[in-house]
């Protein structure tokens, strides 16, 4: 019997997929240049920076930096470090992602399986809502939050931030139970299931992935925002990103930059973390629907 | 008083009627099939007895209780749909409890109620699968077993086996048949099969266009249909429809048409009505099943009234069991259903027999059976 020949498309010129190859690495390295920066600075003294090399290994490796960026530096007036802001940032994100996530869901729920009049216009004007540039909404939300008498607290921060957010999470969950078959709701209709017990037990155990893509999302979103940030908060509840422009900004003596470098690590953390523990869900979820099985 | 009225139900979408004042009495322990093309109104009619759909105008009684507004968990019926719609995220032994689960039925009672069920339909193996682990066979017992073991006044099937294989197709038919007649429950069930409508049905409501076109049993249905659409949609393959002249000649009525060669044929009336023989000269449809039109040999032996007919074979296609036979008559192709050892081949002429104490005339204008 003869061997099954190799020389197929994917075998075809090793020297062209050589130069790829290294091409993709340089591309790769140059990417992570930026955050090798980062990393390798954060961890030298001081001197070894303002004494130049900025790509160069610490002669003496510390944590110093990162220490001081968490607990003592200064931020604004006070040597606080970056610890209370990171904790004023959770307290906005976890329940500004929970309750956006949770709320655009049941939207979904209800724009595709208790279909209303008039329910397509009004996922349109949901949708619009992804689209407003955050600069227009400021005033007017200066205004509401002094009006209900949350203007700079967290529980201001996260109302902004769900208004904002459940346009997209509606957009998420609308499209992922479009596809989902309507025949289950009817079975479980006659069944006995009420409204919430049937987006309780059978929609909402089947929609993983795409809470998981909006929770990325929404996560990513509302810990990185600055402006909103900036805008409504504030010494009390400001969140980690204005915290780490404050840290940056703050004028007292010397730059230092190895603690500002640790300082920004710190602030881009979770995100990084989200995106490692859930990003194959993400792809996942953003697959879902598009093939059939 | 029936069982389940359904007393002129109508729905409409706006201003489009869909369903046009449907009036069908089912009696208990009835097996009404609801047979009829896409887009015909029978499956919105399985949606109103459900419940799932609201009634325009109308009635629909269940136990004489009436059951327009009523929400689908208060109707005491259960339904299997086309999907199965069985819920992904649990087990099969959750699916089957989930709707006792939701009507408060305590513990003990839904575990002994699953296990009953599952005994008579021999799931008891799957019981702790997920529905995306059994084939279509098993999925379709499931839905099944959630629908018996609520134990309700009327089952609901929405072309429950239009997603399985053929062979498994029949297979299930067979066993649903079996169900029905060991229960004795209440079923109407919706389907655009034919085959299936005339095997499981005691009493077919065929549908076209949002009206029923004729209510009966699979044999008044088949022999005695209401008009063209119900002659030609029931039975496989259709009637054959050859335009004839009436000729009365005393008590005698004649169908007057020609053979392939030109040569006049005349086909005698079985017991004519006197509206037959008023249309006296007119030009009529006449209707004749494929095995009322075949070889001599194979022609029913006890009917009084069969015509031979000399006409040339156009096309043969022996199907095992029976050979379907193509031949022209009255300028109208036609298929006889021939013994599968009849003595035929496609271009020779050979002796067709026309049982017609079988055939049925219908008006070409009104399409509606002369009677």
């Amino acid at each position: 019997m003869s061997v099954a020949t190799q020389d197929t498309a994917i075998r075809t010129g090793r020297i062209a997929r050589t130069f790829i190859y290294l091409v993709l690495i340089l591309f790769a390295l140059f990417y992570l240049l930026p955050l090798y920066v980062m990393l390798i600075n954060s961890l030298k003294p001081l001197s070894e920076i303002t004494g130049g090399g900025m790509m160069a290994l610490p002669d003496v490796w510390t944590i110093e930096p990162w220490l001081k960026a968490w607990s003592s530096a200064q931020v604004g007036v006070e040597p606080t470090g970056l610890r209370p802001y990171f904790w004023n940032s959770i307290s906005m994100v976890v329940p500004a992602v929970a309750i956006s996530t949770i709320l655009g869901a049941l939207n979904g729920y209800v724009l595709t399986k208790w279909r209303f009049k008039g329910d397509t216009l009004l996922f349109g004007f949901m949708l619009f809502a992804c689209f407003i540039p955050f600069q227009i909404v400021l005033i007017p939300m200066a205004r509401t939050l002094g009006i209900l008498g949350l203007a700079g607290t967290t529980p201001g921060l996260v109302l902004v931030h769900l208004v904002y957010g459940i346009g997209f999470s509606t957009l998420y969950f609308r499209n992922y139970y479009q596809v989902f078959p309507t025949e289950l709701v009817r079975a479980a209709q006659i069944d006995g299931a009420g409204f919430f017990q049937i987006f309780w037990r059978i929609l909402l155990p089947s929609s993983g992935p795409i809470a998981v893509v909006c929770i990325i999302w929404q996560f990513t979103n509302i810990w990185n925002d600055f402006l909103f940030g900036a805008s409504f908060s504030n010494a009390s509840s400001q969140p980690m990103t204005v915290a780490l422009n404050n840290l940056v900004q703050s004028s007292t003596g010397v730059k230092e930059y190895n603690v500002h470098f640790a300082g920004a690590i710190l602030a881009a953390l979770p995100t990084l973390l989200v995106y490692i523990v859930a990003g194959r869900y993400f792809v996942r979820g953003l697959m879902a629907g598009s093939v059939k099985g | 008083m029936g069982f389940l009225d359904i007393d002129n139900a109508t729905k409409s979408y706006g201003t489009v009627e869909v369903l046009h004042k449907v009036d069908i009495s089912v009696e208990e322990g009835e097996f009404l099939v609801l047979v009829g093309p896409s887009g015909c109104g029978k499956s919105t009619l399985l949606n109103m007895i459900a419940g799932l759909e609201e009634i325009s105008s109308g009635e629909i009684r269940i136990k004489d209780a009436v059951m327009n507004g009523v929400h689908p968990s208060n109707r005491n019926i259960a339904m299997v749909f086309q999907s199965y719609a069985l819920y992904p995220n649990m087990t099969v032994g959750q699916n089957i409890t989930f709707g006792l689960e939701m009507h408060g039925v305590p513990k003990a009672e839904r575990d002994k109620a699953m296990a009953d069920v599952a005994k008579l339909l021999q799931i008891e193996q799957l019981l702790d699968r997920k529905p995306g682990q059994l084939s279509g066979g098993q999925r379709q017992r499931v839905a099944m077993g959630r629908a018996l073991v609520r134990n309700p006044d009327v089952f609901l099937f929405d072309e429950p086996l239009s997603n399985l294989d053929a062979k498994l197709r029949v297979d299930m038919r067979t066993e649903i048949k079996k169900l029905h007649q060991n229960l004795g429950t209440t079923i109407v069930y919706v389907t655009h099969d034919q085959i299936e409508a005339m095997t499981l049905s005691t009493r077919i409501a065929v549908m076209n266009g949002g009206y029923v076109q004729q209510l009966g049993t699979p044999k008044e249905i088949y022999d005695t249909p209401a008009n063209l659409f119900v002659a030609t949609f029931m039975g496989s393959p259709s009637m054959n429809l050859i335009s004839v002249k009436v000729r009365v000649d005393g008590n005698a009525v004649y169908a007057d048409t020609h053979n392939d060669k030109g040569d006049k044929i005349s086909l005698s009336f079985f017991e004519p009505s006197a509206n037959l023989k008023g249309y006296d000269g007119q030009t009529i449809t006449l209707g004749v099943r494929p095995e009322a039109l075949t070889d001599v040999e194979g022609a029913d032996q006890r009917s009084t009234h069969v015509e031979h007919v000399p006409n040339t074979v156009t096309v043969t296609e022996p199907a095992g069991s029976d050979t379907f036979v193509a031949t022209t008559i009255g300028g109208s192709e036609c298929v006889g259903r021939m013994r599968s050892d009849a003595d035929v081949a496609a271009g020779r002429e050979t002796t067709f027999a026309i049982n017609m104490e079988k055939a049925v005339a219908f008006d070409p204008k009104t399409e509606a059976r002369i009677v």
